[in-house]
């Protein structure tokens, strides 16, 4: 049986200093964003925002400076993160590029794409996109069925990609495709892509608050030169999921609905009701232990550990976290909640609420999560 | 000591308290404990390996262990279940070298001043009166320390249990819980200077019950993720559905909440007793017990209910700790408060500082 440790994590001795830094950036960058613009947390995009953070070296924090990175330790980079994440700020445009595309490019891409594109991701130039899901492949990522077909010079792409966030907006992908026939997890390859590539079709999916942020990625017959290949062809499946590490560990998993609890607090102020203080506290009491269990697995992978596990007891947990605030926010103050509401508290309760199912589907379901932890259990 | 040298000793000590708990403890032990036998050879045991002096510097003749170390022993003995005042005497100790005063003898435990209990000047001298409330193996202790305060500055009186009255009392997992009514008068040097006041005192005893539930968590887990690996309905394990998967991996959760919980607590046992860390660790850990205690009574059916098996007397201690010194309501009013006092602005920094 799996014993989860969670050691605690040691903070660099700079960090204070960095969070400092953080801190007076973005007071002086985003000061007039609305508290319903900060809501957006880690959806928020802004490409020029993304520019300056590149300016500042904080993307690509953890990379090889020869790729444009900046050789900081994980702890770093999570400073950062939580201090945008905690202030609403609009860091969409490069999250992913900076999370998940850009090591996986470090660690599977050829010397020429490692030189071309790491080090205009690291100056928040150059965003990404994911392309795992399909209409038929959702938490079964193995059934994918977009084929990349061998053909003279590289390969011949054919399917639709769905719920893609930002394909409208990235300038490459990371692709799952099939290459080989095989049986689910066997025959699964990675291609980076450029969206500008002739025969891909992104529409437009809107979602249950209004928004566009996903879309559907239609790929027609589309070449790929051989050398878009990631790591071996056959090993997709195995890299997908040691992406999905990096995506599952980080402060954006409990830190979503942060805007709103914060608004909160500036509604209820001095509210001498024990029931509003009982209330808050105790959001307060998880949110603190949730950061505690995150830093520890920034920590692990810091350590080089690999804390696959760990990162989805932060995930599950962060997420039932998020979709609470809004449920306990709305019975302690009146008024209904409303996108068109004059009140930043209502609007951002109305905001949040519109979002919080996503919080336990992307990035893995609650279901899955949780089968992965019975397994780490022994379980299965 | 340097930071190697640090954890070597933690691990020894915690190797050495995982053998000794796992040597005494026995299903026989724990139902004579309820009856209310004091386990005296574990206990002699205990002292002998000297954990009763953990977080005494060892200056002043204790093991020196650290906050890290401490709150492993003490993690420890709650997922043994151990029936014995282990946390009281470490930290009655703790108190008693802080407050300038020789180590104890034997069985300690302590209790703060508040509701009826006082510490007052009176005459040349001071008078403790009034009732110590719920304390911890009252009866079994030699003494009490009583920690106080006057004009904000704590100010700690060791007195036999036997200059008292004692009602016996227990808490819901059968531990002794003790009101012991005073009405002394003590000369003025039994009374010193503390760097803690009964605030500081309820906090260790918060962080101490917070550890102690991660511990009861960490073998809540270990009894249920076993026993739906065995035990066999329509032809598999319970292991093999995935209803009875979903709600072990709750359970699991809930056991790494209040194992982060317990982190913050015994960085805080050991750096200055911060509100705020262990208000958020006896919290969350007190949460965890009860969504945990339900999901693996649920699990273990019918045989988890019978007095036979051990679940209970760790599912008891949940039930019982996460009351002990402060339950949910009482630290998420007193941290809501904090924060709202402190407003919008401070939240994200208040955070980032616990
Ligand atoms: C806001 C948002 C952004 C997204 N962005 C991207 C993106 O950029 N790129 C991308 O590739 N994908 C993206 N996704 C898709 C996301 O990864 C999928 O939604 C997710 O993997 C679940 O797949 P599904 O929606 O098809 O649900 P399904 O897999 O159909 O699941 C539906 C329900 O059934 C449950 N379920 C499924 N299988 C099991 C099982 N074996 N046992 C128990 N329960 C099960 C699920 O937990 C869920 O509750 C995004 C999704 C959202 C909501």
């Amino acid at each position: 049986m799996h014993h989860f440790e969670f050691p605690p994590a040691q903070l660099p001795e700079d960090a204070q200093a960095l969070r400092a830094e953080v801190r007076a950036f973005l007071a002086e960058t985003i000061a007039t964003r609305t508290p319903l613009e900060r809501a957006q947390s880690w959806i928020g995009f802004d490409a020029d925002f993304s520019r300056r953070m590149g300016e500042r070296g904080w993307i690509a924090m953890t990379w090889p400076k020869a790729y444009g990175g900046h050789e900081r330790t994980a702890l770093h980079r999570y400073v950062v993160l939580e201090e945008m994440l905690a202030a609403g700020a609009p860091v969409a445009a490069h999250w992913i590029a900076d999370r998940q595309s850009g090591p996986t490019l470090l660690r599977y891409g050829s010397a020429a794409q490692r030189a071309d594109i790491l080090p205009r991701i690291a100056t928040g130039q150059c965003f990404f996109c994911i392309g795992m899901s399909e209409p038929g492949s959702g938490s079964d990522l193995a059934a994918a069925r977009t084929r990349a077909e061998p053909v003279e010079g590289g390969y011949r792409v054919s399917g639709t990609k769905l719920w893609t966030t930002y394909a409208h907006e990235a300038h490459y992908m990371i692709l799952l495709a099939r290459t080989a026939p095989g049986e689910r997890h066997e025959g699964l390859s990675q291609f980076l892509v450029d969206m500008k590539t002739p025969g891909i079709t992104v529409r437009p999916i809107v979602d249950i608050a209004g928004a566009h942020h996903f879309n559907e990625v239609h790929f027609e017959d589309v070449f790929l030169p051989a050398d878009s290949i990631l790591g071996n062809p056959g090993d997709g499946w195995k890299q997908v999921m040691g992406e999905l590490a990096f995506e599952r560990s980080g402060p954006e998993r409990f830190l979503s609905s942060f805007t709103l609890l914060k608004e909160l607090v500036r509604v209820l102020a001095d509210d001498p009701r024990e029931a509003a203080q009982e209330a808050v506290g105790r959001l307060v009491a998880h949110l603190i232990v949730l950061r505690r269990l995150s830093t520890s697995v920034a920590g692990m992978l810091q350590a080089g550990q690999d804390p696959q596990l760990d990162a989805a007891v932060v995930k599950d947990l962060g997420a039932l976290f998020e979709q609470e605030i809004p449920e306990i926010a709305r019975r302690l103050v009146s008024g209904e909640p409303s996108l068109a509401s004059t009140s930043s508290f209502l609007n951002v309760l109305a905001y949040t609420t519109l979002n919080a199912p996503s919080f336990s589907l992307r990035g893995g379901t609650r279901e899955i999560l949780r089968g992965i932890i019975a397994r780490g259990l022994g379980l299965r | 000591m340097d930071d190697q040298n640090t954890d070597d000793l933690n691990s020894l000590v915690a190797q050495t308290a995982s053998r000794l708990f796992g040597d005494h403890m026995t299903h026989a032990l724990s139902a004579a404990a309820e009856e209310g036998a004091f386990p005296a050879g574990f206990w002699t045991a205990a002292e002998e390996a000297g954990l009763t002096l953990a977080m005494v510097p060892e200056a002043a003749g204790g093991v020196g262990l650290g906050a890290e170390g401490c709150a492993a022993i003490i993690r420890l003995a709650g997922a043994h279940a151990v029936p014995l005042p282990l946390a009281e005497t470490m930290l009655a100790n703790r108190l008693l070298v802080a407050g300038g005063r020789e180590l104890g003898e034997g069985i300690l435990t302590f209790a703060a001043t508040s509701g009826s209990l006082s510490l007052r000047r009176e005459g040349a001298g001071w008078r403790l009166s009034g009732v110590a409330a719920r304390v911890p193996y009252g009866r079994n202790a030699q003494s009490l320390v009583v920690v106080g305060e006057e004009d904000g500055a704590g100010r700690l009186a060791c007195v036999p249990l036997s200059a008292g009255t004692l009602t016996p009392g227990e808490n819901i997992a059968r531990e002794p819980r003790d009101d012991v009514a005073f009405d002394l008068l003590l000369e003025a040097d039994a009374v010193t200077q503390s760097p803690f006041g009964p605030a500081e005192a309820e906090r260790m005893g918060a962080a101490v019950r917070a550890i102690a539930l991660a511990g009861a968590l960490d073998t809540v887990l270990e009894l249920t993720a076993t026993y739906v690996g065995e035990r066999v309905q329509f032809g598999r394990t319970l292991s093999k559905f995935q209803a009875v998967q979903q709600q072990v991996a709750i359970l699991a959760t809930q056991t790494a909440a209040a194992g982060g919980a317990a982190g913050l607590a015994a960085q805080a046992l050991g750096e200055g007793l911060a509100f705020a860390p262990i208000a958020a660790a006896k919290v969350r850990a007190g949460e965890a017990a009860g969504i945990a205690a339900g999901i693996a009574h649920q699990m273990h059916g019918a045989m988890g209910f019978s007095y036979e098996h051990q679940l209970h007397f760790l599912t008891k201690r949940l039930w019982a700790w996460r009351e002990e010194f402060g339950n949910e309501a009482v630290w998420s009013r007193r941290l809501g408060a904090d924060v709202l006092r402190r407003g919008a602005d401070d939240l994200w920094p208040f955070i980032a500082a616990a």
